[in-house]
Formats: C-alpha cells, sequence, structure tokens
C-alpha cells in the first residue's frame, strides 16, 4: 500500500508541487492571490504561456528542437495588425485573416528551411529572432511617433480575444460562469466514469474505484473553485475558452491521431521512423508550421490585453514557452512529454509570477527564482528518470 | 600448475526484483584465454562490471581474489589500476580525434596540466605496432575501419598496462578477416603471458582462442571446460549454454513450394550518397522466388546492406539505376512508403539504430510501419493497436510482461522479436531480413529461424543477408555471394560448403590489394 502510495504521488510531482507552491504564495500575500481578480490575473496573464507552449512542445517532441523566434514574431505581427486595423482603418475580420496568413507563410519558409534544407532549428529562429524584433520595431517606428499602435479603438477585436463571456461588474455573482462550472465538472465526471467502465467492460486494466473517486472530487473542487471565483470577478474570461479549446485539440492530436504519433517517434528515433515509411520531413515541416500559426494567436491575446502593439511585446516569450515545457516533463531531447503535464508546468510559472509581483519580489530576483525552479525541474526529472531505470 | 590470478568468490548481484548473479565461482589461471559463453542475459556481462568496479564494492556480495589480495574496486579507475582493462562491445572511442588522442584519453602523457604530444604520438605508435597497426597514431579516428578501431581500443588496454584483458564481443562488429586476425593477436599475446577473457557469441572463435571455457547460465556458472584435457566442439558448448540438447540448429522446412519469381533485380547499381562517384553496388542481378529462402552472404562492407536500402524505397544512395521487377512488372519505388505499399520489408541489421524506438512500448513500435492498420481518419483504434501488439507478441512468443513494455528493457533476441513483428504486420510479400540474428543467443536464433519457415510457408518470399556463414548455408534454400559491391557467385544451398563460399570471394578479389 505504501509503496501504491508513494508511486502516485511520483507520477503526480509536479502537480502537488504546484498545489504546494500556490498554497505558499497564498499564506505569503495574506490571502491575496485567493481573491477572485488575482484568479481572473492568473489566466489573463499567462494565457500566452499555454498557447506558445502547445506549439513548442510539438517542436520539441521531434527532438528537442525550439523555437526561439516566436517572441520577436509576436511583436512583428503586433505591429502588421496594429498598421492594417488603426492606420489602415481595416476591418478586423480582414486584418485577422492576414495575420493569420503572414503567419502561415512565416511558418512555411521556416519549415521548408528546418526540415527540406536541414537548417539546424535553433539556427534558423536565432535568425528569426533577430530579424522580427528589428523589423517590428522598425515598422512601428514608421507607423507612429510614439513607436507603439493602440488596438483601444478596436472594441470587435479587443472582445473576441480579451473580453469576458457573460459579462457583469466585478463582485456580483456571474451566473453562466457557475454554470458553465457545472458543466464543466459534468462532463469530466462523465469522460471518467465511461473511460473506466469502457476498459472494464473490455477486459483492460483500469484504474481502482477509489482512485476515480478521488480524481473526480479533486477535479470537481479546482473547477468550481475557478468558477466560482471568476464569477466574482466578472466572468469568463473569452482567451479562458481559446486556451481551453487549443488545449483539448493538441491533447487529442498527441494522443489519438497517426500524425500525433510521428511526432514522438521521430523524437524517440527518427531514422527507425522514416524506415518505417512515415514522412518525416513533413511531420518537422508541419511542426515548425503549426509553431507559426499559434504564435499568431498568440499576437491576437497580447495584443488585445495590452491593447496596444509596442516595441517590447514578446520579450522573452519563448523562453517562457520552453521553460513550461521543461517543468512540464517535456524531454529536452525529445519523444515524451504530454499536453497535460505542460499545462501544469504552465501554470507553475504562471503562479510563481503572479505570487512574486503580489508579494513585491523584486524583478531581478523573479528571474533568479525562475532560473532555479527550471534548473530543478529537469535535475528532478533526470533523477526520477535514473531511479526508474535502477529499478 | 599456472598460478591462479583471478578468483571470484560466491559473487551474487541482486537488482531489485532479479538475481543477476547467483552464487557464481570464476577462476581464471595466469597467462590463458578464458572464454565466457551463456545466452544473452545469462549475467555475463553483470560478472565483468563486478568485476571492474562499475558496479563498486558493497552492491554485491561476495569476494573478488587477484594476484592474492582481495580487492574492492570502488571505480574503473581503482581496477585498472591493478592491470585489470575492460574493452567493451560499443567501441568507446572518439571519432573526430586522433588514434593517439583516444589511447591516451584520461591517461594523458606529460604534465599534470601540460599534454606532452611528442611523447603522446611516440608512445601512441609504440603500441601500434605491438598490436600491428601500421597507421600513424595522428590519424583520425573516423579514418580507420571499424577492425582496426578494435585493434585501437587493445592498444589503448595495453597503454594502461593491463595485465588481464577483458573482451566483451570483440568481434561482433568485424569482418570474418578482421576476427581472424584479432584472434590471432590474441593468441600472440598470450605467448607474452599476459591473461584474457573473452566473451563472445561466435562460438567457432571459442574453440579457435580459448584454453578454458566457463559457461554462465541464469546467472550462474554451470562448468568450466578445460579445452586441453577434453576435445569441446560447438555442439558440446551448446549444450552447457542451454542446458539441453539442441539435435538441429536449424530447423527443418517441410510443406514448403517454390513458386514463380516474386521478385527481381536486374543491373542494379547504387553510388555512395557523398562521394557521389563512388559505386557501392555495382551491377547486381538476382531474383527471389514465392516460398523460398534466398540467403546473401558477404563480408562487412560488400554492400550487402546498402543494396537492401536501396531495393526498400531507395534509402541509401544518391543515386540508383537499374530494374526492379514485382510479380513481373516492373516498378519503380521511390519511398520507404511506396516500397511498404508495394509489400517490400526491410527488416534492418541496426535495430537499436535505425530499427525500434526504444524509448516507445512495443505496442507503438509494432503498429509503427502500418498505422492505417489500425486507424481511420487519421485517428488510432487504442483497442485495436493494443489487440495487434498482443497478437503479434503471442505468435512470435515475445518474452516481457506487457506489450506497453518499452522497448528499451527488452533483450536483444526479444527485441529482434518485436522488429520481426512490425514488419510481419505490415503484411509484406518479400522480406529483406538484414543479418536477422546478429548478437542474439542460440535459443532465440532458433526462434527466428522458426519464424522465417513460418513466413515461407505461407508462400512470401525471404531474402536473407548474413555475414555468419552456417546460418546462410543451414537456412537458405539458394545463396548469392556478394564481395566489394557486387555478386560474385550463386549457388544451391545442396552445393554450398564454407570451403567453396569463401573460395568464390577470394577468387573475385583476384588477388588485389585487400582493403
Amino acid at each position: 500500500m505504501d509503496g501504491k502510495v508513494l508511486e502516485i504521488l511520483k507520477k503526480n510531482a509536479m502537480l502537488i508541487i504546484l498545489v504546494l507552491v500556490y498554497v505558499f504564495f497564498i499564506i505569503m500575500t495574506k490571502g491575496g492571490m485567493f481573491e477572485p481578480l488575482n484568479f481572473n490575473a492568473l489566466i489573463t496573464q499567462n494565457a500566452y504561456v499555454f498557447v506558445l507552449a502547445t506549439g513548442m512542445l510539438m517542436c520539441m517532441l521531434t527532438g528537442g528542437n525550439i523555437d526561439l523566434s516566436c517572441g520577436s514574431f509576436v511583436c512583428f505581427l503586433g505591429a502588421i495588425g496594429g498598421i492594417l486595423m488603426t492606420v489602415k482603418q481595416m476591418s478586423p475580420g480582414a486584418s485577422i485573416a492576414i495575420m493569420l496568413l503572414v503567419g502561415v507563410i512565416y511558418g512555411c519558409v521556416l519549415g521548408f528551411l528546418i526540415a527540406y534544407v536541414n537548417v539546424p532549428p535553433w539556427i534558423a529562429t536565432l535568425a528569426g529572432y533577430l530579424a522580427f524584433r528589428g523589423w517590428g520595431t522598425a515598422l512601428l517606428a514608421s507607423a507612429s511617433t510614439t513607436g507603439s499602435i493602440s488596438f483601444a479603438a478596436q472594441k470587435t477585436f479587443l472582445n473576441i480575444f480579451s473580453g469576458k463571456l457573460f459579462s457583469t461588474p466585478v463582485g456580483e455573482f456571474n451566473i453562466p460562469c457557475f454554470v458553465a462550472g457545472i458543466v464543466c465538472c459534468v462532463i469530466v465526471v462523465l469522460v471518467n466514469v465511461v473511460s473506466r467502465a469502457t476498459k472494464l467492460k473490455k477486459g483492460y486494466e483500469a484504474e481502482s474505484m477509489v482512485s476515480l473517486i478521488v480524481k473526480s472530487v479533486l477535479s470537481i473542487v479546482a473547477i468550481m473553485l475557478f468558477a466560482v471565483k471568476l464569477a466574482m470577478a466578472g466572468g469568463i474570461p473569452t482567451v479562458l475558452v481559446w486556451v481551453i479549446v487549443i488545449v483539448l485539440v493538441y491533447s487529442f492530436i498527441t494522443s489519438k491521431t497517426t500524425a500525433g504519433r510521428y511526432f514522438y517517434t521521430i523524437g524517440g528515433n527518427a531514422e527507425a521512423t522514416r524506415l518505417s515509411g512515415v514522412d518525416t520531413k513533413l511531420i518537422m515541416f508541419l511542426a515548425y508550421l503549426n509553431m507559426a500559426v499559434l504564435t499568431a494567436v498568440t499576437t491576437f491575446i497580447v495584443t488585445t490585453r495590452f491593447q496596444a502593439a509596442n516595441s517590447t511585446a514578446g520579450t522573452n516569450f519563448e523562453m517562457d514557452a520552453i521553460a513550461a515545457c521543461v517543468v512540464g516533463g517535456v524531454s529536452a531531447y525529445g519523444g515524451s512529454g504530454n499536453i497535460f503535464g505542460m499545462v501544469i508546468g504552465a501554470t507553475l510559472i504562471g503562479v510563481i509570477n503572479l505570487g512574486m509581483s503580489l508579494t513585491g519580489v523584486d524583478a531581478n530576483w523573479q528571474k533568479i527564482v525562475k532560473g532555479v525552479v527550471l534548473l530543478a525541474a529537469v535535475v528532478f526529472d533526470i533523477i526520477a528518470a535514473k531511479k526508474n531505470a535502477t529499478k | 600448475m599456472a598460478k591462479i590470478l583471478l578468483e571470484m568468490k560466491n559473487i551474487t548481484k541482486t537488482f531489485p526484483g532479479v538475481k543477476a548473479l547467483d552464487n557464481v565461482n570464476f577462476q581464471v589461471e595466469e597467462g590463458e584465454i578464458h572464454a565466457l559463453v551463456g545466452e544473452n542475459g545469462a549475467g555475463k556481462s553483470t560478472l565483468m562490471n563486478v568485476l571492474s568496479g562499475i558496479y563498486p564494492y558493497g552492491s554485491y556480495e561476495g569476494d573478488i581474489v587477484y594476484d592474492g589480495e582481495v580487492c574492492q574496486f570502488q571505480t574503473i579507475k581503482d581496477s585498472e589500476g591493478k592491470g585489470i582493462v575492460i574493452i567493451h562491445q560499443e567501441l568507446a572511442l572518439v571519432p573526430q580525434m586522433s588514434i593517439g588522442e583516444n589511447m591516451f584519453l584520461g591517461n594523458e602523457r606529460g604534465k599534470k596540466n601540460a599534454i606532452n604530444w611528442n611523447e603522446t604520438y611516440g608512445e601512441a605508435d609504440k603500441y601500434l605496432k605491438m598490436v600491428g597497426l601500421s597507421e600513424s597514431s595522428r590519424v583520425l579516428i573516423k579514418d580507420i575501419g571499424t577492425g582496426k578501431q578494435q585493434l585501437v581500443e587493445i592498444a589503448k588496454a595495453l597503454a594502461k598496462n593491463a595485465k588481464l584483458l577483458i573482451l566483451d564481443e570483440p568481434t561482433s562488429s568485424l569482418n570474418e578477416t578482421d576476427s581472424k586476425a584479432l584472434l590471432d593477436l590474441m593468441l600472440e599475446f598470450k605467448k607474452k603471458g599476459m591473461t584474457m577473457i573473452i566473451i563472445t557469441h561466435k562460438l567457432n572463435e571459442v574453440v579457435y582462442v580459448a584454453d578454458k571455457i566457463t559457461v554462465v547460465r541464469d546467472g550462474s556458472t554451470v562448468e568450466t571446460m578445460n579445452c586441453h584435457e577434453m576435445k569441446i566442439d560447438e555442439d558440446r558448448i551448446i549444450r552447457g549454454m542451454v542446458g539441453r540438447e539442441i539435435t538441429d540448429r536449424f530447423p527443418k522446412r517441410t510443406d514448403v513450394t517454390i513458386g514463380d519469381i516474386n521478385m527481381e533485380i536486374k543491373e542494379w547499381s547504387v553510388f555512395h550518397p557523398i562521394y557521389t562517384d563512388r559505386k557501392v553496388v555495382d551491377n547486381v542481378n538476382f531474383n527471389v522466388r514465392k516460398g523460398e529462402v534466398v540467403g546473401i552472404y558477404g563480408l562487412m562492407g560488400a554492400g550487402r546492406t546498402e543494396l537492401a536500402m536501396s531495393i526498400f524505397g531507395k534509402s541509401y544512395g544518391s543515386y540508383t539505376m537499374g530494374f526492379l521487377m514485382l510479380n513481373g512488372k516492373q516498378t519503380v519505388l521511390k519511398s520507404p512508403r511506396e516500397a511498404i505499399n508495394a509489400g517490400i520489408a526491410y527488416v534492418t541489421e541496426d535495430r537499436k539504430g535505425n530499427g525500434l524506438v526504444l524509448s516507445n512500448p512495443i505496442r507503438v513500435n509494432t503498429s509503427l510501419a502500418n498505422m492505417k492498420g489500425v486507424s481511420k481518419n487519421g485517428i488510432i483504434d487504442t483497442d485495436k493497436e493494443y489487440a495487434v501488439a498482443v497478437e503479434y507478441k503471442e505468435k512470435l512468443r515475445t518474452k516481457a510482461p506487457t506489450v506497453e513494455q518499452n522497448v528499451g528493457n527488452l533483450s536483444g533476441g526479444n527485441q529482434q522479436k518485436v522488429l520481426l513483428a512490425k514488419w510481419m504486420y505490415t503484411d509484406p510479400e518479400i522480406l529483406i531480413l538484414d543479418e536477422p540474428t546478429r548478437g542474439i543467443d542460440v535459443g532465440a536464433k532458433y526462434e527466428i529461424y522458426c519464424i522465417i519457415n513460418d513466413l515461407v510457408k505461407a508462400g512470401k518470399s525471404v531474402v536473407m543477408i548474413s555475414s555468419e556463414l552456417p546460418e546462410v548455408i543451414g537456412m537458405s534454400d539458394r545463396i548469392y555471394i556478394m564481395n566489394e559491391g557486387k555478386f560474385v557467385g550463386e549457388m544451391k544451398a545442396e552445393e554450398a560448403t564454407q570451403e567453396n563460399i569463401m573460395a568464390c570471394i577470394l577468387q573475385s578479389a583476384g588477388g588485389g590489394e585487400p582493403k
């Protein structure tokens, strides 16, 4: 029994660390971290990490490949959006379409260079990292005297990505948000129960009843906590819907589709995968095309949150995305890792960010703490892997 | 009686859940060549790791008495200090460095903080001469062949003042000529008083060099045979290894009818991917019929793998010429996918390098080459995938607790079975098996042969590439002999003997400079 408990603890180590860190910051902020507005902030401030880290995960799976250019590309694409919408007065729909198109073009070029010309990913994207920051800044400087373009007038654009569903004033209880929480709980519990039932029916190994109940209760507590807090903070942020949809879609792709499977096997052994008749170059191409598209989505989220495009937008985003993946257990060598882990990793980094800001930790110290957390996560992973190997 | 140089007494080594070594006793006399044989996973390597300090003192029970004193090695450095040097199966050389640099890696010549390069290369050359290498020690490792690299490893060991040399599968990646040279070198060292332990699967080599043979089975030493007291042959050793009589190393094929030509290759030439003017495969013609096992024998570097991979959707080479006929119809296969769809499977010789995804479970590896079979519109049917993996695991008798076991944790023989399962699941008409039994033990070999027999019984064609003569002769219906990119002979299995196959190769070399 002790062994089993230990096993469960080990398997969910990051989740437990996340909860502990969260509780630590609640105590440090004397409950401030527990306020509805900070729940809201946790989501809106970190939405970009979830989206970018999803793209980064797909790249990293193929063999520890990363994209250093995504942060700079956010700046560049933001500048283009600003020029289209605010300066040229184009409609939000057309602007969004053009921005997506630019993202797709960049993804194709990058994917082509990496997959078919064999440019090492970190060099190809380092070039983008340098160039797009410069290009973006130059565009902004030429279009505006302040070096920043405001989106304040683009109400539709702002609402789609950074608005609230069924918005109510802060402090008033938002009924639709609460109902959505209940619906989510029902879905989660149903999925768990049905999955266990089918497994039992087909005679596969399934989790025990106790584990099912514990898991369901914990999920309900977590979801309802968010639902109630968000209901007090004015409703469901639209960005949360975007994040949930993206996470679910990619969770499905990585675990249930043949294409998703190939991302893993290429990271495990690219040559074996190629000789098994898989077009490995196409998969590499898709990884970077996908990354660029998600970077475009990130641009929408970030520019609407700040209601402006400016030259510092997206700074260090690539590092946050990589860190979220690595802390979430995605192998730096490729071949292993999943969306669930990445979500935990991204949340942990978000909680640390927010917690330190609320406790008034100096910005420089925040960076030091993040660096240490990243290193600790990797060391922990390596030691855990070693322990398993000698078993 | 000569002095006992090494005695390992009652060695027991347990890993959590497994007793890898159980009360092992092992003695080596000074100046002898002692062969350690046993099936994969029997405990040979574990025993040698205990001896060399890789598993430090305290992690095992029992005593190591070396040169009259009880030793407690904590690290490899400790055992090397005493003159016990182990040469591992996987060569531990840095390709981009010179022979001399490699030889003294971690053992540098000169002052504490400054390497004396003259001394390094001077001494290196001296040791190279001892192992019969004429290369300068300034040549880079990547520029010499595997056979010579193995000799460099031995020279490196000599440079450490080895008194007891342990060679773990030294010839597994060498061709026959290089193997023979290495074994002769061992015999020469013996004359000079060196003591050696050799671990190998190649029993003809054991018979050739060993003074004594110790058989390890299931973590215990079963017996030690003295080759000078009685006549030891390969069958005698096999009996000791598997613990029973194997009457026939190659299972008989019954009720197989050989049908029409299934695949034919005509005027096939392949060029090197980097040096594009070099022909690696030169004007090869061959065919294989339904229900037939065709053996392709050749030494390493003869171009066999290159031939196979070029047929398999041009997965090797810069430019391929020639005609490929499947069922009498001329076909061009431009990628592995096209080859698989056309019914060809290529089972690689390098199962770890380009055969299996070691970090993934058996289930994933089994379905990898035929994901269409377990998916619909790109969405995986997890139940079906699981069922397929279980089916093949049972069919091929792969030993693993479940199909969720990672392939990296399996033994060589079981990995080979997973690799075969992957290709059998693509339902091929023609299987090209490249060294299907390399590095796996006698029992597993026999099972692989049975699988091959089942395949041809079902009307499939098998092309078996091998550098083990007995295997080629024992398993094939027809044999092609390959040397330096060309096919230099074809014979029926009944006519084939080791002598006339080797004669074919020697004649074709035409007395030219051996490479």
